[in-house]
């Protein structure tokens, strides 16, 4: 299992370094001249000339990606020439918010589709299943805006002052202004690596208010998460529920099913301790695959919910010409991606024991 | 094993009588009739055709023109339907008035052109470019291989929208740009299908026996191999038609791919999105349309994939 591993582990190499030159050459090829974007139409030749020099953009295009993998390596991602602040500042402010969305998102497809897709199952060919694979296939043929805009519109509009109502717009109402749990729990440190990791932490706001206790902040952030979480998550959740049907009725229809009935296991315990346990590991895969449609998901529902995450920043960066964003948070994503999609293969090579033997 | 005699037998019967031969392509056309979503799937699909060839006739007004002094409409109108109890002195407009004053049912009917053509472009282009690099990698296999597998595995790293996004952002907003881009970012699923299907299929008998002929590597992977490596191209396709359609209307949204004041339905849902509160009826009716065609190809696709799956085949359902 560790040579499994460490092989996995390696053949990423190639497609990391991959990675580097793509969001390197990406960033090159945008069209426009950065020193304008940034210093307005206005800026003169000579201005503009030590803005370049200074920023490392005169240096040939070989130097420049040399240099700029070495710093990606260290762990610098460079400044924002917009922000004039290091792009791992503006991470820990917007990627938590995205990562909240995130799990939100994937929350919501795992909890309502795996029960879904096993209702579906055990009632194979009944109206229940009729009805949740159309509602399936609706979902995922979704788009994911448009979801969100009529979501919003039914929520804070239709259902304005019923219990139902859900704000539009924002992670928290105005006025809201909880504390960072290590500010209450009195923590300080030095060490800049530790402070932004906190400080990345704490922006999880739903997080930080169950670790401060605050229950008001806890309920004022999950019902903002909710309409852009069921947003982002309807594609995900068709195909979780999908999945989830086709690797149970595979698995019911197992001769080892019909010896736990023979035994005399009840019906329940057939479902949920014999069948499902081994229809989730494709969902494993689903799970790992739908991250893509997580993240784009994401970028677009952001815009649309008024959260400043990482989609907003990259769109934002992409028309003003800001390089260096668009390269680091490319950056960052892909090898979270790359990253992620390890974890599942290796997952796999503990929940399924034949994977281990290939 | 009588039941099976009998089927013999009666097999015999047929070919002594002289019927066509039973082909994969047959039996997949009358198992992707059996299944009902499939049906439904190609009775939308071919509902949008119709519209799209017969825009011209179908729209009760051009979807540019700007009805300004033309009619008494104001901008941002709710539906008028006379059936529905609209007063009959004003004039219909079943879907409502745009933010410049144009009938949105037009609009509509004009876009699904070009829906469709986005989606059959994007993914023959992705299928062209990817079945080449596909099959040069599965059938040269070696350094070849590896190299054409990790150019694409790079690119199956980054988030495909995200990809999109940056890549128009390189080109240039534009309707042809933003087809490019989701055409290349769809490249390496089609290289992928085509690489394991020419894997397969490179070691079956009848390509060994081509080669002991002695027909040409070219030969044999343009006549022999890949036209037995179609199947999962053509489910692959059609899914991928949808995806396509899907994340240009994403593109648009953003204001990436089609440019006011092209009827495009992601371009016409991303101009009023500030408007769903006020005029919800120019946010639904587009959206509605992307998700009926998206849905078509996708219920199309999951027949197909039933349909021509060989093992489903064999055991003759």
């Amino acid at each position: 299992m560790i040579t499994y591993i460490l092989r996995r582990l390696l053949s990423s190499i190639p497609v990391l370094i991959g990675i580097l030159f793509v969001t390197f050459a990406l960033a090159r090829w945008i069209p426009g001249d950065p020193c304008r974007a940034i210093l307005g139409e206005k800026a003169t030749d000579v201005v503009c000339d030590e803005f370049i020099h200074r920023h490392g953009l005169d240096k040939p295009i070989p130097t420049q990606f040399i240099v700029y993998a070495g710093e990606i390596l260290r762990g610098d991602l460079g400044n924002s020439i917009r922000y004039s602040k290091p792009i791992t500042d503006l991470l820990v402010e917007r990627l938590p918010t995205t990562l909240e969305l995130t799990l939100s998102a994937m929350t919501f497809s795992v909890i309502v589709g795996i029960p879904m897709g096993i209702i579906s199952a055990v009632k194979h060919n009944s109206a229940v299943d009729v009805v949740t694979m159309m509602a399936a296939n609706i979902g995922v043929s979704m788009p994911v805006f448009w979801l969100g805009l009529m979501l919003a519109y039914v929520f804070a509009l239709l259902l304005k002052g019923t219990p139902l109502q859900l704000p539009p717009s924002g992670r928290l109402s105005p006025g809201l202004s909880p504390q960072a749990f290590y500010e209450v729990w009195g923590w300080t440190t030095t060490s800049p690596f530790l402070a932004g990791m906190l400080e990345f932490l704490s922006r999880l706001n739903i997080l930080n208010a169950v670790l401060t206790l605050r229950w008001d902040v806890f309920w004022d952030a999950v019902k903002h998460m909710i309409l852009p979480a069921m947003a982002v998550g309807t594609i995900p959740l068709a195909l979780i529920a999908r999945m989830t049907r086709s690797s149970m009725l595979d698995v019911l229809g197992q001769d080892y099913i019909r010896t736990a009935r023979a035994k005399g296991a009840s019906r329940r315990s057939m479902v949920l301790k014999h069948a499902l346990r081994n229809a989730l590991l494709p969902l494993v895969t689903i799970i790992g695959l739908s991250l893509g449609s997580f993240l784009g998901g994401a970028v677009l529902t952001e815009t649309i919910f008024g959260l400043s995450g990482v989609g907003r920043i990259l769109y934002d960066s992409i028309t003003a010409r800001d390089y260096g964003v668009v390269q680091g948070f490319t950056v960052v994503i892909a090898v979270f991606f790359v990253i992620l999609n390890l974890l599942v293969d290796i997952s796999y090579t503990y929940l399924d024991p034949r994977v281990r033997l290939d | 094993m009588s039941e099976q005699t009998t089927q013999v037998a009666k097999l015999d019967a047929e070919k002594v009588r002289g019927d066509k031969p039973v082909t994969l392509w047959r039996t997949a056309w009358r198992r992707l009739f059996k299944r009902k979503s499939a049906i439904v799937g190609m009775v939308i699909l071919g509902f949008l055709v119709l519209v799209a060839i017969f825009a011209n006739v179908l729209a009760p007004y051009s979807p540019y023109d700007v009805l300004i002094g033309v009619e008494n409409v104001k901008m941002r109108q709710s539906p008028c339907i006379h059936l529905l109890g609209c007063p009959a002195d004003q004039p219909q407009h079943i879907m409502g008035i745009d933010g410049n004053v144009r009938d949105e049912f037009s609009r509509l009917i004009f876009g699904s052109r070009y829906s469709l053509m986005i989606g059959f472009t994007t993914v023959s282009f992705a299928i062209v470019i990817g079945t080449t690099l596909g099959a040069l990698a599965g059938y040269l296999g070696g350094w070849v291989d590896n190299v054409i597998m990790r150019v694409m595995d790079v690119v199956l790293a980054f988030p495909s929208l995200l990809l999109a996004i940056v890549i128009v952002t390189i080109l240039g907003p534009g309707i042809q740009n933003a087809l490019l881009a989701i055409g290349i970012v769809s490249i390496p699923s089609y290289a992928r299908v085509i690489r394991s299907a020419v894997l397969t299929t490179k070691q079956m008998e009848f390509v060994e026996a081509s080669r002991s002929l002695g027909a040409s590597p070219m030969y044999i992977l343009f006549s022999r191999i890949l036209p037995n490596s179609l199947t999962p191209l053509i489910v692959t396709g059609t899914l991928g038609i949808a995806t396509a359609i899907l994340d240009a209307a994403a593109l648009s949204f953003l204001g990436l791919g089609a440019q006011p004041p092209m009827p495009e339905w992601g371009t016409m849902l991303g101009a009023e999105r500030n408007q769903v509160f006020t005029a919800p009826h120019l946010v639904f009716y587009p959206g509605l349309a992307i998700m009926l065609t998206v849905l078509a190809f996708n219920l199309l696709g999951d027949g197909m994939r039933d349909a021509l799956d060989p093992r489903l085949a064999q055991r003759g359902e």
